[in-house]
Formats: structure tokens, C-alpha cells, sequence
């Protein structure tokens, strides 16, 4: 166990999710598993933060319920003014409309739609027109102008990530949520991939969160959350280098 | 979403074109049943409105009671004094009279032309009245004096006649020669089975012993005058002995039996074509349940990028829309072409009815539409809501399961619940009495579909059991991929029930039929055998035809012949309502034996002018003793006060095929029904069933081809043949469900397939060859097949222990042979639904089928 203070929430202007002494229980009785024990954290706005930790340290349960995919045992989480932990299936569908994007590791593309209609679908589910300025800019900005028409089937792991991106900056949500994003493709790629969601960050002021185990893809980030054992341990900022998160990282792994 | 939905179906063909082919099935029978049976209605329909063309009344003797049960009561004829005062009516401009009866035409070869029940129409008619003569002439001219018959152009076709031919007719007595003067036909309708003989009008009286009398008269009213007022001056004028009718009264009248038959030939067929789309939903049910659980992930991506469950709800159905659709449309235009199938099949059963052109009526596209389409809804209605309740984590879970719903613990029971509910219902239907017939038909449905879905529903619980005894021979035959086939149908057992549950639907129906079958030829084969002591027995040739009494005199009087004993049926009315009556003759004694009740047997041949010996059932229901008095109505119209003589209970209860209800002397019969006519005729000879007895017999016979000798083992066998000719075309029309089920087993591989991939890979790359994998496949199916078959086994075995003790005349006979059989045919289609999937599976690329994800 490391011996730190619990990181302070980062008090600044209008912060994009604040969650609050979050934890997480699976199961019960004796077999029960604290994944978080609470943490807590301010994800400030336009920012893009990483979560990083060794496997087990839940940095995936923490994304899931600050996207609200999971709900907390017990604390809170606030998306915009929303508290997300309380709502019903219907608010959270309307939540994760107006406010939230995903970026997930194995991409989850509908295999029966261009790589366009994949990109706009959740602008087609809301029943909202694409702008269609916005959406030839995503395209050309995500290298996929020429590849529009094609279905995920014909495009490589990359270019379906990129695809998987523009659709979760299609609908200008809130916050974008990446599951390791980079997990599934090789490090040439994984580079590409990088510089668009940091780009979208630069560009657009796109507040991301993304969950990673990569200490190269954490780096890219402004602020880097270190989770051990269901607990906020660390935190780096935005001059991080990759070697700094690999040290933190074989200090946390090394306990 | 509608896009999503709609691409996703184009991304899945062969899964949607297997799953609509389980519509198309069912929609098609729906359709075809309706196109066939409303152009045969139109047939019928179009024969009796332009037998009346240009008539504004028509006249006939008056009909006792109607007719029931789709047996004719046919109406006395009149006197020509009728005629004499319809043509003396101030309104009537002209008057035809005719006579119709029935007559066989002999082909080249002697033999009757008797198509199944066709009738054999023979009329005689006045040429020289053309406004009132329905038939067109083809070639040659209208029948003129005692030798000349004119005969419909599809006998003539089918027979070879041709003008200036000699054709034998069969009327009331021995053949008679005629020269074909003409050939005629009803433009517009092909007659079907049916035979047309046409006369003039005094040969035809002659022919049918109707000499001054007619059947009809057919009367157009002068100009102006409206038919009603007509009618309301004939009837006038007229005795009430006769009935007047307007034109489309009469045609009410005259297509009321067919009407009543094709009504319930409609259901039959209609019936078949709802269990084939019964099954088709248990199919798209599951295939859509496995597709679902295949889609896990998209449906979780979907909720994480903002679907709400109501739209993956819509997307799933409207995907079971469009299938339900195309596949609705598909199956209304492929049952145009099952019309024809489904006629051939008839007719290749001896069932040829008269049909107009085809008939697309606006209710055949709505209905199967609807029903095609509504069936695809409600199968979907399931996966939909448990797609619904995917979460959207599973987007990011691997190998996500879908959670259980929160009344799944209850499924099991519920199903208990349904099928208890179904027995019950069907318990309900057939053991209470004084329900009418359509709701205990609506009761034996509800209660089987009950029954059927709460076993489906019950049925995962068995599929581990059942697979371990029915795949045993499986793994001893097919070592490894053997072992995996078994396991591999143990594995979902849900999914493995549900494909079947298909299955087990049309095996128990088949096992049902088969099992009543041999029930009823068990019973008739021993009610007859303890009922008749004759040597022979004659009918007509197609076994339940009533022929003429001719017949039965004749063979009195062949050498050797000790008793000749005619029974005569025909329908009558007591208490309010239509019963069999029949007739003996005197030494009926000697050829029958009943057991007696009340009375003696001396009864039998001491039957009296008002005497009658009634069946112990009728007793019982009129409260009848030895003694009582009782009326009977006549088919001509008399009443009958007649006196029980004797109580005759069977030896086994049996349908009243032996002996009417009623039974009264044949003297008396022959004076109060109009045209009596056998059943059949038994006959003892010196030294019993012989060659040499049934060659003189034969030799008497030959002048009446419609007449047919045979042994009393021989009767016994004809008289089945029936029950075999029915159950035969029942199976077939099951084939159909059967066929539908066969299509499940093949998506429910075909989708295991597609979902092992990678287990498939593994296998095939630690040494499994392809011929082993294709057997793998094969047993899992054959053991699915078989699980089917046992259930439906079981259920159908059921469902005939319940109806046989419920009719007292039907034994419990287990047909072995056949059930033995229905196993192997379970085995074949497991093998013959394994063909497609084992060679997707055989062909699937290793290392491709490793990568996968």
C-alpha cells in the first residue's frame, strides 16, 4: 500500500463530473470486493484526464460510473449540475445523449453501417440532423473523408478507432469517456490515435477522460490520476512524461 | 434506428431468409386454402346460378327438412298437373320443367366412371327452352328420343367419347345404351370429379321411373313483372305440397350442403395452415432469441451512444416486422401456386371439386397478411424486451450475458401452470357436456396451444435428460465428436428445447392422428365383424355412395345366393331433429346380429308397417321403452307414427354406420322417402365365400358397373380405407409444420455455428477433421430432432389417451409401427437439417476462425 495523502479535489471553475467519496463493493459477505473505497475528484473542462493504474486498481469501475454505466455503493456523481447516481434508466439515457461520448477498446462499431453512419449514429438515435459543416470537418480532421462510405469490416483497426472517435465527438457531448483506447491496436497506430484525442482536446476543448494502462497514452494528458487499490494515490500534470508515469507506475506496482 | 434495424436484417441475409421461410410456410397454406376453396366455391357457386339463368322462379317439390351434415335430402318429385297450372298463371311467360337424378356413365372398359364422392348428374331436360339451359353445346346437337344422352366435355375428354359414340348408362336398374348425340359443358367452370348425363325429358322420366312427374320447373315471368310477385302468384295457384322459390332463394337452397362442406374443408385446411404458422413462431422466437444474445455488445453500444430501451425495443421489432412482411407477402403469392399443389393433392385423393378461375379474394390478402405478419409481432415481443434489458455496461464487459429477467425463476412454473391449464381446458371441452360444437372447438384449441407452449416452456428442464439417453448412442457410435454433439445440446438447454419445441408440435399431431386412426379401425373391424354373418357384402364403388335398390334384388336371385339382404339410409327428422334412418329387410336376420336390449331379435324380421327398432342411444335420449310411440318425418314429407319394437345396444359402441338410429321395415321406407336407395346389400351363399359363388355373382353384377362385390374382410378393409385415405392427407398436410421445424433446427446450427466459430477453430486445430466436424454437427442435430420427437411422442400419445376415453366408439391402439417410423423420420430430418450448418462448420478457415472476434 502506498503511504499517500488522499489527492484534494482540484477546486476550479466549473468542473465537468465532481464525484465525491465514491465507492464501489462487488458481492457480498466474506467474497465482497472493494474495486473503490472512495475517491473522490473534481474532472475540470476542457481538460483532458487520465486514469491510470495496475489492473485491479479500478480505474475501469471509476470510469464506469462517472459515465454512469455502473452505480456507486455509496457517493456521489455530478455531470454538470446533474447527479447521476440517483437517475432512472430513462434520465441516463437522455444524459448520455446531451452530455457524454464513448471511445471503447474494441471500438463497438455496427459492422452493418458506413463508416459515416456509424459516426452520426448517435445524432440519428437522438433524431437530430447532423451539421454537416462539423461533420466533413471530423471527417477530414479524422482522416476519413475517403473512407466514409466504407463499412467496418473494410477499414483497419485504426481507422475504425478514428471512426469510433468522430462518433463520440459528434454530438459535442460534455465529456468523452475513452476505455483504453489504444489497448487493442499496435504503437504506430496507438501514436495516430493519441494526437486526434488530443487534438480534439487542443481544438474543440473537448473535456475527455480516458482510462489506460499505458504510461506513452497517459502522458498525453493534463492531468494524470494514479488509482492503487481503489483509491486516488497520485496525480501528475499536464508536463508529464512518459517516463515520469512509468516511474510512478513501478513505484505503485513495485509495493 | 429504423436504418439501423433495416441494415442489420440485409447484414444477417441467410438468418432473415430462414426465419421468413417459417412465415412463408404458414402464409402460403393460409392463402392457398382460401384461393382454392373460394374458386371452388365460385365453381359451385357459378354451376348453380346459371342453372337458373333467365329463370325468375323456380318450382320444385317441397323439401321435408333441410338438409344436414352435408348429406342432401332431396325433394319429391311433382306431378306434371303443376306444370300444367304454372303455365296457366296469368305473370308466367314460360315454364321448363326437368328432371335431375343420378346416373353412371360406363367407359370403354365396362367400369363406372366414378370419381371419389363426385356425384354423377343426370338430367333430363327440353332442349327446345334454350332461354332456361345453363350448358353449352360443344359439338353436336341436344338429345333427342329414348337412345340419345348428351355427356359433359371433360368425361368426354377423359374417356374418349366422341360424337356417334355408344355409352353405357347406369340409372335405377341394369346398364342401358345410348348414343352420344352431344357434348356440353357449364362455360366458365370445370365440373371437377362430377359426370353430366343429359336427356330429354321423357327418356329421362323413363330412366328414373318418374313418368309424368318432374323435379323442377323452372318459370320466367312476363316482362315487368317482379319476381317476388310471381313467386306470391304461384304459390297461390299452386298445392302446398311444392315450394316456390326465387331464383336466388333457390340457389341458397341448392348450395347450402356445399356451402356447409366447403365451410368446414376450409377450416381443416385453415387449421393446418395455423399450426404450421405456430411453429414458425416458435421458430422466429428462438432465432431471434439467439441472434440477441448474439448482438449483446451492439445492443449495449446502441444504450452507451444514447438509445433508449424503447428504441432497441422498436429496432428489434421492427426487424420482425420486415421479416414478418416480406415474408407474409412472399407467402400470399407462393400459396397462388399451393392453390394448384393443394388441388393436385385432392384430387390425387379422389376429392375433385368444380372450379371457376382463381380466386383472389380481398380477404385472402388481408387475412394472410395479417395473420403472417401478426405471428412474426408476437414472436418477437419476447427477445424485444429481453433485449431491452441488455445494459449498456456490456459494451465494455466481454462475453456480457444477458441478465435473467426478474420473473424468470417463475418461467418453469408458469409453464407448468399453462400446459395444466391446457389439459384441463381440453378435459373441460370434451367431458362436459351440452356445450355447442364451436366452443368446444375453440376450447380443444386454446387447450392445445396451452398444453404445447407450456411443455416448450417446460421443456429446457428435460433437455439435459433427454440428451443423455438420446445421445447415448451417439457418443457410442461417434467417439469424440459424438461426446461434443451430446454436450453441445446440453449446453443452451433453452435454446435446445425452443428448436425442439418445433418439432415436438407437429410429431404430436402426427402421433395423435395416427393413434385415433388406429383406433377407429380397431373398433370398426371388430363391430363389423361381430355385427355381419355374410358372406359378402355389395357397394357401390366407392365404398359409402347409397346405390340403387336394383342392385340388391338382382342379386337375389343369382343361383347359390341363400339370403340377399339390402340396408337402406337415408335421413330423417324425430324430436326435433336430423337423423340416420335405415331399412331392413326381413331376412336381415340372418346375415346381422345385434345385441338386443329390449325386444328380440325376432324384431329384425318381424318389422311391421309402424314398427322400428331404435338405437339404445336414441332410446335413451327420448326416453323411449318397448312400446312407445314416436314421429318420424319423412324426406317426402310424411310423417310416421311408429312404435318401438325393439332396443338394439352394439357390442361395441359404435358410429351409427351398421344401423341409423331408426330403423324401420323396407317396405315401409320405400313408400315414405323419396328415391330409397342401399347402403349396402348383404348376401350368404351355399358353402360360403367362393370362387365359383363370387364369379355367378360377379357375372349378375357386370350389368351394374357402379355395384362392387366383396368379402366381408374385403368390406372391412374398403370401408377403412377411408380412415387411411383421410389420415393419409392429413399427414401430408402436416408435412407442412414438420417442414417449418426442420427449418428451425437448421437456423438454430446455423447461428451455433456462426456463435462456436472460434471453438470450432480450436477444434479443427487440435486434429479435428472436417468429416468430424460435420458429424458433430449432424448428431447434435439428430439429438435435438429426437428430444423433439419423444416429447411430441409423448404429448400426441396423451392427447388421443384423453379424446379415445372420451368417445366411447374409439379404442386406445399405440400404432408401433408407425411410431417406430415417426422415430426414424425424426432422425432422417435431424440428419437432413444438419446438411447446411455441418458445412458452413466443415468450411470455416482455422486460422481465420481463431482471430475472430
Amino acid at each position: 500500500m502506498v503511504e499517500t495523502e488522499q489527492v484534494q479535489p482540484v477546486t476550479g471553475a466549473e468542473p465537468a463530473v465532481r464525484a465525491r467519496d465514491v465507492t464501489r463493493r462487488y458481492g457480498e459477505g466474506e467474497t465482497a470486493v472493494d474495486a473503490l473505497r472512495g475517491v473522490s475528484l473534481d474532472v475540470q473542462s476542457g481538460k483532458l484526464t487520465a486514469v491510470m493504474g495496475p489492473s485491479g486498481s479500478g480505474k475501469s469501475t471509476l470510469m464506469h460510473i462517472l459515465a454512469g454505466l455502473d452505480k456507486p455503493t455509496a457517493g456521489s456523481v455530478e455531470i454538470g449540475d446533474t447527479e447521476i447516481t440517483t437517475l432512472g434508466d430513462n434520465e441516463l439515457t437522455k444524459l448520455r445523449r446531451e452530455h457524454i461520448g464513448f471511445v471503447f477498446q474494441f471500438f463497438n462499431l455496427l459492422p452493418m453501417l458506413t463508416a459515416e453512419e456509424n459516426i452520426v449514429l448517435p445524432l440519428t438515435i437522438a433524431g437530430e440532423k447532423p451539421d454537416n459543416a462539423f461533420l466533413s470537418e471530423l471527417l477530414a480532421r479524422t482522416g476519413l473523408t475517403d473512407r466514409r462510405t466504407h463499412r467496418p469490416a473494410e477499414l483497419s483497426g485504426g481507422q475504425q478507432q478514428r471512426v469510433a472517435i468522430a462518433r463520440a465527438l459528434v454530438s459535442r457531448p460534455t465529456i468523452v469517456f475513452a476505455d483504453e483506447p489504444t489497448g487493442n491496436l499496435d504503437s504506430k497506430t496507438s501514436g495516430e490515435i493519441l494526437d486526434l484525442m488530443r487534438n480534439s482536446v487542443d481544438t474543440y476543448g473537448q473535456t475527455t477522460v480516458m482510462v489506460t494502462h499505458e504510461a506513452r497514452a497517459a502522458a498525453i494528458a493534463d492531468r494524470i490520476l494514479f488509482l492503487a487499490d481503489g483509491l486516488i494515490v497520485r496525480e501528475l500534470g499536464a508536463n508529464a512524461e512518459a517516463g515520469d508515469v512509468l516511474a510512478v507506475m513501478n513505484e505503485l506496482g513495485a509495493n | 434506428m429504423l436504418a439501423v434495424a433495416l441494415k442489420g436484417l440485409a447484414g444477417r441475409k441467410l438468418r432473415s431468409v430462414l426465419t421468413a421461410f417459417a412465415i412463408v410456410l404458414g402464409v402460403a397454406m393460409v392463402s392457398g386454402t382460401f384461393v382454392l376453396t373460394d374458386t371452388i366455391q365460385r365453381g359451385f357457386d357459378t354451376i348453380f346460378t346459371q342453372s337458373l339463368k333467365n329463370a325468375d322462379a323456380v318450382v320444385t317439390g317441397h323439401q321435408a327438412f333441410g338438409s344436414s351434415g352435408g348429406q342432401p335430402v332431396l325433394s319429391p318429385s311433382v306431378p306434371a298437373s303443376v306444370l300444367a297450372k304454372v303455365r296457366a298463371a296469368p305473370d308466367v311467360e314460360q315454364a321448363a320443367p326437368s328432371i335431375s337424378d343420378e346416373a353412371q356413365l360406363i367407359d370403354h372398359d365396362g367400369k363406372a366412371i366414378v370419381n371419389g364422392g363426385a356425384p354423377n348428374i343426370a338430367t333430363g331436360i327440353d332442349p327446345s327452352l334454350t332461354r332456361f339451359n345453363p350448358l353449352t353445346l360443344v359439338a353436336g346437337h341436344w338429345p333427342h328420343g329414348a337412345d340419345e344422352v348428351v355427356i359433359d366435355t371433360g368425361t368426354a375428354r377423359k374417356h374418349h367419347f366422341q360424337v356417334g359414340d355408344t355409352i353405357g348408362v347406369a340409372a335405377r336398374g341394369p346398364i342401358q345404351k345410348f348414343r352420344v348425340a352431344g357434348l356440353a359443358k357449364f362455360s366458365g367452370v370445370s365440373f371437377g370429379g362430377a359426370t353430366l348425363a343429359i336427356f330429354d325429358i321423357p327418356t329421362a322420366q323413363k330412366l328414373f321411373h318418374k313418368e309424368g312427374r318432374y323435379d323442377r320447373i323452372d318459370v320466367a315471368a312476363k316482362p315487368l313483372t317482379p319476381a317476388d310477385k310471381l313467386v306470391r302468384e304461384l304459390r297461390s295457384v299452386l298445392p302446398p305440397t311444392v315450394d316456390v322459390r326465387t331464383t336466388s332463394e333457390q340457389v341458397k337452397v341448392d348450395s347450402s350442403d356445399t356451402n356447409t362442406f366447403l365451410n368446414i374443408f376450409r377450416y381443416i385446411l385453415l387449421v393446418f395452415g395455423g399450426v404450421a404458422l405456430f411453429v414458425g413462431s416458435f421458430v422466429i422466437a428462438n432465432t431471434l432469441s439467439i441472434t440477441i444474445a448474439q448482438r449483446t455488445r451492439e445492443f449495449a453500444t446502441l444504450r452507451t451512444i444514447g438509445a433508449s430501451r424503447r428504441q432497441v425495443l422498436g429496432a428489434v421489432i421492427v426487424e420482425a416486422l420486415v421479416v414478418g412482411t416480406l415474408a407474409s407477402l412472399i407467402g400470399l403469392f407462393a400459396g397462388f401456386g399451393l392453390a394448384r399443389l393443394l388441388d393436385s393433392l385432392l384430387v390425387s385423393f379422389g376429392i375433385d371439386l368444380p372450379k371457376a378461375g382463381l380466386v383472389y379474394a380481398t380477404r385472402t390478402f388481408v387475412v394472410a397478411l395479417v395473420v403472417g405478419i401478426g405471428v412474426a409481432l408476437l414472436a418477437s415481443l419476447r427477445p424485444a424486451f429481453r433485449a431491452t434489458r441488455v445494459p449498456p455496461i456490456a459494451a465494455v464487459r466481454e462475453g456480457a450475458e444477458l441478465p435473467p429477467g426478474r420473473f424468470a425463476w417463475l418461467k418453469p412454473y408458469l409453464s407448468l401452470a399453462a400446459a395444466a391449464l391446457g389439459i384441463a381446458l381440453l378435459a373441460f371441452a370434451l367431458f362436459k357436456s351440452g356445450l355447442g360444437t364451436a366452443r368446444v372447438l375453440t376450447l380443444l384449441g386454446v387447450g392445445v396451444l396451452l398444453l404445447f407452449a407450456g411443455v416448450a416452456g417446460f421443456s429446457s428442464r428435460l433437455v439435459r435428460p433427454l440428451a443423455r439417453v438420446l445421445g447415448w448412442p451417439a457418443e457410442r457410435l461417434g467417439g469424440a465428436p459424438g461426446r461434443l454433439a451430446r454436450s453441445n445440446a446440453e449446453r443452451n438447454p433453452v435454446r435446445t428445447a425452443s428448436t425442439a419445441a418445433a418439432l415436438m408440435i407437429g410429431v404430436a399431431l402426427v402421433v395423435f392422428l395416427a393413434v385415433l386412426a388406429a383406433g377407429m379401425r380397431t373398433t370398426f373391424r371388430s363391430a363389423v365383424n361381430d355385427v355381419f354373418h355374410a358372406d359378402y357384402a355389395i357397394t357401390a364403388q366407392n365404398n359409402f355412395s347409397p346405390i340403387y335398390p336394383s342392385v340388391g334384388r338382382a342379386a337375389t336371385h343369382v343361383p347359390g345366393v341363400t339370403v340377399a339382404s339390402s340396408i337402406r339410409g337415408d335421413l330423417g327428422r324425430a324430436f326435433g331433429s336430423t337423423l340416420q334412418v335405415s331399412a331392413v329387410e326381413p331376412n336381415v336376420g340372418r346375415v346381422m346380429t345385434q345385441r338386443w336390449e329390449a325386444g328380440s331379435p325376432a324384431a329384425l324380421s318381424h318389422l311391421d308397417g309402424n314398427g322400428a327398432i331404435v338405437s339404445h342411444s336414441f332410446a335413451d335420449k327420448h326416453h323411449l321403452k318397448l312400446g312407445s310411440h314416436f314421429k318420424l318425418l319423412t324426406t317426402s314429407g310424411r310423417e310416421l307414427d311408429l312404435v318401438v319394437r325393439a332396443i338394439f345396444r352394439p357390442l361395441h359402441d359404435t358410429p351409427a354406420t351398421l344401423l341409423g338410429s331408426v330403423t324401420i321395415s323396407t317396405s315401409t321406407f320405400d313408400r315414405t322417402f323419396v328415391q330409397p336407395k342401399n347402403l349396402y346389400t348383404l348376401v350368404d351363399t351355399r358353402g360360403g365365400a367362393s370362387d365359383a359363388n363370387a364369379r355367378r355373382l360377379e357375372q349378375v353384377l357386370k350389368a351394374f358397373p357402379n355395384a362392387k362385390l366383396q368379402t366381408k374382410k374385403q368390406f372391412v378393409d374398403n370401408q377403412l380405407s377411408g380412415i387411411n385415405t383421410l389420415l393419409g392427407l392429413l399427414l401430408v398436410l402436416l408435412a407442412l409444420s414438420i417442414v417449418v421445424s426442420i427449418v428451425g433446427i437448421v437456423n438454430t446450427l446455423v447461428l451455433t455455428v456462426y456463435e462456436r466459430t472460434r471453438e470450432l477453430g480450436m477444434l479443427r486445430a487440435v486434429g479435428m477433421t472436417r468429416r468430424q466436424v460435420r458429424r458433430m454437427i449432424r448428431y447434435e442435430s439428430v439429438v435435438t430432432a429426437l428430444i423433439g420427437a419423444t416429447l411430441g411422442i409423448v404429448l400426441g400419445l396423451g392427447l388421443a389417451a384423453l379424446v379415445t376415453s372420451r368417445i366411447s366408439f374409439l379404442t386406445y391402439a399405440v400404432p408401433t409401427a408407425q411410431i417406430v417410423g415417426f422415430v426414424v423420420a425424426a432422425i432422417l430430418v435431424g440428419i437432413l437439417a444438419a446438411i447446411l450448418p455441418a458445412r458452413r462448420a466443415s468450411r470455416l478457415n482455422v486460422l481465420e476462425a481463431l482471430q475472430y472476434e
